[in-house]
């Protein structure tokens, strides 16, 4: 595997007034590396990879995603949100668009392809998350799982390099996670480079090349799932993974 | 079996053929009230003078009469301070979110100036004070200060509208590289639209019911008209009504209008 990093936080901090949901992070993400990042709610997790794409500013440490140094209000970016997918927890598809041109807004109005590149592509991916025959639908007519789905493939349309999912199946019907899950492996089989925080240990053990366990704002635990399902190194973990193993 | 109700009073007033008995019985006392009283004022009815103010047919043919000039005037009036209140007030608006200090700053005190002083004082502040000195006439006072007065409020509603669009279609569109601008034209104010579009038709009516006081600096809309009338004929029950039943008629048209549209707009999200 070549070891380029592509994100890569060094001491990164955020707070909310006198809160401190991230402290003293240190992580990093490379070239097609997977990672998983779990841990209890309310430990950082989501706010952690949304500090990756500039939707959260880090109030201390230095951030660096795909070359770009991070810091508030910087110009750069938009230029890195396209380079950097996000599917959120609660899909935010565009509701007064159809399937198609959700897809296809991004790649024409921030990529600046033409209408027929952008269809190419829209339809190309919708094909890839298996609902091509859902393209002229609203996404109020679509299932939780086939929202999802379209919202990964919006977040693919753009051509990214890294993908981040911020608890991708939390918001889903029971039924609906597999389909989720075998989307997003297949993503994983494709090489892309993912940062995906989730509950799913079962996806977390089919795919991820590094685990991360965050409490209370900091990383715990940083160890390949071999190591972190059979012999976590702290206590921490090996409760977590009692709890949610569990069931 | 279905629950038994206690038979009210709002139960029964409630009903159709009590609420048009009640109804007919108040529009038949006022009209009666109306009637007998300027009866005792020894009021000479003259309905038959009327019709010729609406058109008329002379020896060049079928002529409009004045109040549909002076509707039209309305209409027009209308539709031109509404459509720069829109621009201004979806402009203040934006700046009073944009989250800049100045920005905000400005929104807020151009709102709470606009907000704060009499229509009528507005209306001179444009006609005797502004008008001579930037040297704009009548009508470019009445469409600047009706404008200026329903941009408030119209600022208003967009900002209502646009907050009332969820965050994470703010994060959705950042998220694929958006800037704030194309967020906005893209994803936001199309969504905003839906919450606002009925308070917009709210504020077109109560615009054309205000755009009357311009009849105070003689702008040659209805009202004016309906003045002019009167000093001619001393009409004034006649004219008031049919003022009345033109503004009417022209606003309910309107509301009806645009619930269509509402309807259809929201069938298709």
């Amino acid at each position: 595997m070549t070891k380029s990093p592509i994100i890569v936080a060094n001491g990164v901090g955020k707070a909310f007034g006198d809160f401190h949901a991230l402290t003293d992070v240190h992580m990093t993400v490379h070239k097609n590396e997977r990672v998983v990042v779990c841990g209890p709610s309310g430990s950082g997790k989501s706010t952690l990879i949304r500090c990756f794409n500039g939707l959260e500013n880090h109030s201390s440490g230095n951030l660096t995603v795909d070359g770009i140094e991070l810091y508030p209000d910087s110009p750069e970016i938009r230029q890195l949100r396209q380079d950097v997918g996000m599917v959120f927890q609660q899909f935010n598809l565009f509701p007064h668009l159809t399937v198609l041109e959700n897809l296809m807004i991004g790649p024409m109005k921030v990529r600046k392809l033409d209408r027929a590149q952008a269809e190419a592509t829209a339809r190309k991916y919708l094909e890839r998350v298996r609902i091509p025959e859902q393209a002229d639908k609203r996404p109020a007519q679509l299932s939780g799982g086939q929202q999802q789905r379209v919202a990964i493939a919006r977040a693919l349309c753009m051509e990214p390099r890294v993908m981040l999912f911020d608890e991708p199946t939390s918001a889903l019907d029971p039924e609906m996670i597999g389909e989720v899950l075998d989307v997003m492996v297949e993503l994983a089989d494709t090489g892309m480079t993912m940062v995906v925080v989730t509950h799913e240990m079962g996806f977390a053990r089919k795919v991820a090349d590094t685990m991360v366990f965050m409490e209370a704002g900091r990383i715990v635990e940083t160890s390949p799932p071999e190591t972190f399902f059979t012999n976590p190194t702290s206590d921490r973990a090996r409760m977590f993974l009692d709890q949610i193993l569990e069931h | 079996m279905p629950v038994p109700r206690p038979v009210t009073f709002t139960r029964i007033v409630n009903t159709t053929p009590v609420a048009v008995v009640l109804y007919v019985m108040i529009v038949a006392v006022i009209v009666w009230a109306s009637y007998t009283g300027a009866q005792q004022m020894g009021y000479n009815w003259q309905w038959y003078q009327i019709p010729k103010y609406f058109y008329r047919f002379t020896d060049d043919g079928f002529q409009v009469g004045e109040i549909i000039t002076g509707l039209w005037a309305t209409i027009v009036l209308s539709l031109t301070s509404f459509i720069l209140a829109t621009v201004l007030g979806l402009g203040v608006a934006l700046l009073r979110l944009s989250g800049l200090v100045v920005g905000k700053g400005v929104a807020v005190t151009y709102l709470e100036f606009v907000r704060n002083i009499p229509l009528l004082v507005l209306l001179y502040l444009f006609y005797y004070v502004l008008g001579p000195v930037f040297g704009f006439d009548r009508w470019t006072a009445a469409v600047l200060t009706l404008a200026v007065f329903h941009s408030a409020l119209i600022s208003e509603i967009f900002r209502a509208g646009i907050n009332s669009v969820a965050n994470g279609q703010w994060e959705a569109a950042a998220s694929i590289g958006m800037s704030r601008a194309q967020a906005y034209r893209y994803i936001i104010l199309p969504q905003s639209v839906r919450f606002m579009l009925p308070p917009l038709t709210g504020e077109v009516v109560h615009l054309i019911k205000s755009s009357a006081i311009v009849s105070v600096i003689a702008v040659a809309e209805l009202t004016t008209i309906g003045r002019n009338i009167i000093s001619d004929t001393y009409m004034s029950f006649e004219v008031w009504f049919t003022i009345a039943a033109v503004y009417l008629a022209l606003t309910l048209v309107l509301s009806f209008g645009v619930s269509a549209v509402e309807k259809r707009f929201q069938s298709e999200t």
